[in-house]
């Protein structure tokens, strides 16, 4: 059993990368609004189902699939985006244009969204092509595999980690070196002063709200190729773990979001895959979640700031 | 002013009209049948099949209770597989007092407690699929079904696996609902009981829809013959497409939610040769009777009739003739629920799927199973029956 553990371990990397790209999209809009983006989930489900329906409607006139990916991961993007932008713009900025102080009414109203997201997408497939699962197909060679050093990888996966690397590499470089990602910065530390030096904080959310909904979108489109079906609740669960991996590297911190993304896509192939092996069929591969939950709830504990984040001590 | 006799005239006309108008809308009492199955979501194959065979019936009924003076008609409500909203579907339906009959469920764990809320108005439930031994061991009066249990199902399976397959190492898998665990259980125990090695690290029970890997690694570490995987098709179809992506050609062994043409779209029809299953609801090619219904189910729906349709069709015309038989009994009046109950547990009915009769558990005496192996070139009408046995109903469980 042990000499599976490098493929255990690539394929706890490919989850990983997906849930760090999904973080990202928590952890960004945490950072400039301190609002958990309960939505976010959904955005990756648009995501994953418009890549499956690029390739299922786009096959006929573009039959190779390495074009008809980045179709799909630029529509995805796109799309995503654009959605998270429109949710951002009629359901979060009424509520703080009427200057709510309390937080859970953002909150609440993200959880809103995401079931109104869901059954949309449900209706839109049920009236489309009356179903309900969505399966990816047409990906011809993306699906043929190679054997490295006894691990077993598809072509989609090694997509999957390119494409992967490639965003959040131009992610840090957005973030780190260019005006706008100093703009989310400062945004993201105190906005009236941001405003105070020019920035139209307004216009910084939106902006915020774009790149991880598109951070989100290329995610759902990477996972609809990996896991290869989809439905409109898909988007709940790595929803959940993404967010928890946010949280696990500490909120509001973008590499801490990578970090947390990794670590939780390994702990969950490793527990999913060895758990009822070393506890002789007593805790099944269902419990992977409750270690992963189980193990935030330790580190909140005992490193509320998660793994990479820092107090910050309010002065009065 | 007194009235003018040209206006009491047109008062007394049309009061007349009134009670003629009423009394031809008293004349024709409605009765209603009532369906309950997954309509929406992943298993809406299935429920869409049974909603269809009760509406053919009902349809093809209507003539004949016109003339008894009822106007028959069908209600069917959407379960969404999930016990919560069946059983507040149920609530609605027993104080509709119209309905005098359900068919349904598709999914046992829906069926049990929407049949609570049935027995509080003694309202008939006959079902063509719920396949849980639970849901008749409770021994209640109204519950009824034409399908053969999980309890027979299960070791019919582990005794194709064992006997015919060859299989001495097999990885159990289930879906942790009412129907997928209990048949999964059933199937280990009796597998064991055969010789074969099921440790319990190979019994594995998983929600999971999507991401199938961490299965599939330990898949590949137990190195079974045989993976058994007690669930439905929206999750067994995406399994075994990421299975064989990986390589594993072992045979997939499963229940009757397996039993779908979803289940070939889900998994890819290269992927779902070498899957085999076991089922309550033969095909259509088992029952040459139903050859009839399947070309009139086609021609009307638009969709082909697929073994659950004719189970359903059957559970509906059982209750339509009982329903025929109180309304006799009555006199001709509408007949309480208590009586069409009665008569459905007493029936003797003849249908496309063989004789029906119920035991006084409210299971069918002798139920029919079927082997089957879905088609090489992936189409679904054209599964081959490998096997079919005829078997008694298991005892009451003793209390």
């Amino acid at each position: 059993m042990l000499l599976l553990l490098p493929q255990v371990l690539f394929d706890g990397l490919l989850l990983g990368f997906v849930y760090a790209m999904i973080a990202l999209g928590y952890t960004m809009v945490y950072g400039v609004l301190e609002l958990i983006n309960f939505a976010h989930s959904e955005i990756f489900m648009i995501g994953s189902v418009v890549g499956i329906e690029v390739f299922r409607s786009l096959t006929g006139y573009v039959p190779n699939p390495y074009i008809l990916l980045v179709v799909a991961v630029i529509l995805g993007g796109l799309i995503s985006g654009l959605t998270a932008v429109g949710v951002e713009r009629l359901a979060y900025r009424p509520l703080r244009k009427r200057g709510t102080k309390n937080r859970l009414v953002p909150l609440i109203t993200a959880f809103g969204v995401s079931f109104v997201l869901q059954d949309l997408v449900k209706l839109l497939e049920g009236l489309w092509h009356n179903e309900f699962f969505l399966s990816m197909k047409n990906v011809g060679e993306l699906e043929q595999s190679v054997t490295l050093f006894g691990i077993f990888i598809q072509y989609k996966s090694f997509i999957l980690i390119g494409v992967s690397l490639v965003m959040l590499g131009a992610l840090t470089w957005l973030v780190g070196r260019t005006r706008l990602g100093l703009a989310i910065r400062s945004v993201a530390q105190d906005p009236s002063t941001a405003g105070l030096m020019g920035i139209d904080p307004e216009k910084i959310i939106s902006r915020t709200f774009l790149i991880g909904g598109a951070l989100g979108g290329v995610a759902g489109v990477l996972f609809a190729l990996q896991y290869t079906t989809v439905s409109p609740y898909v988007g709940f669960l790595p929803g959940i773990k993404a967010f928890t991996a946010a949280v696990l590297g500490g909120i509001g911190n973008i590499p801490g979001a990578v970090v947390g993304g990794l670590v939780l896509g390994e702990i969950e192939t490793l527990a999913g895959t060895f758990l009822p092996v070393l506890t002789g069929g007593a805790f099944g591969t269902e419990y992977k979640d409750v270690l992963a939950f189980l193990i935030l709830i330790l580190l909140l504990l005992f490193r509320p700031q998660g793994l990479l984040g820092q107090i910050v001590k309010e002065k009065v | 002013m007194a009235q003018l006799p040209e206006e009491v005239f047109m008062k007394r006309m049309i009061l007349t009209a009134l009670v003629l108008v009423a009394a031809m809308g008293l004349n024709a009492q409605v009765i209603k049948i009532a369906t309950q199955s997954p309509l929406s979501g992943g298993q809406s194959a299935f429920g869409e099949q049974l909603k269809l065979g009760a509406q053919y019936a009902v349809e093809e009924a209507q003539a004949n209770f016109k003339k008894l003076g009822f106007d028959l008609q069908l209600t069917p409500y959407d379960d969404q597989a999930n016990p919560d909203t069946g059983v507040s579907n149920a609530n609605r339906i027993i104080n509709d007092p119209d309905i005098v009959g359900v068919v349904g469920h598709f999914n046992s764990g829906v069926a049990i407690p929407s049949s609570e809320v049935y027995k509080t108005v003694n309202l008939v439930m006959v079902s063509p699929a719920n396949t849980n031994p639970r849901v008749t061991d409770r021994l209640l009066a109204n519950v009824n079904r034409i399908c053969g249990r999980d309890d027979v199902q299960g070791p019919a399976g582990a005794a194709f696996a064992v006997n015919e397959l060859k299989a001495k190492k097999i990885f159990v898998l289930n879906d942790k609902s009412a129907y997928g665990q209990g048949l999964a259980q059933a199937f280990k125990d009796a597998a064991v009981k055969l010789g074969a090695s099921i440790p319990d690290s190979a019994f594995v029970g998983t929600e999971e829809k999507t991401n199938f890997i961490p299965i599939i690694t330990q898949v590949l570490a137990f190195n079974p013959e045989l993976v058994y995987f007690g669930g439905t098709y929206d999750q067994i179809g995406p399994f075994t497409k990421q299975l064989r992506e990986r390589g594993v050609k072992t045979p997939i062994l499963g229940g009757d939610g397996l039993d779908s043409g979803d289940y070939i779209n889900l998994a890819g029809a290269a992927n779902a040769t070498n899957t085999y299953y076991t089922t309550v609801a033969g095909p259509v090619s088992s029952f040459p009777k139903a050859a009839a219904l399947a070309k009139g189910f086609k021609a009307k729906f638009g969709k082909d009739l697929e073994g659950f349709g004719i189970y359903s069709y059957d559970s509906a015309k059982i209750i339509l003739n009982a329903l025929e038989a109180a309304i006799k009994a009555n006199g001709g009046k509408k007949p309480s629920r208590d009586a069409v109950t009665k008569a459905v547990r007493s029936i003797k009915y003849d249908g496309l799927t063989g004789l029906v009769t119920f035991d006084s558990k409210g299971d069918i005496a002798k139920a029919d199973y079927f082997i089957l192996k879905y088609d090489a070139a992936g189409v679904y009408a054209n599964n081959k029956v490998i096997k079919s046995v005829s078997v008694d109903a298991p005892a009451a469980p003793k209390s």
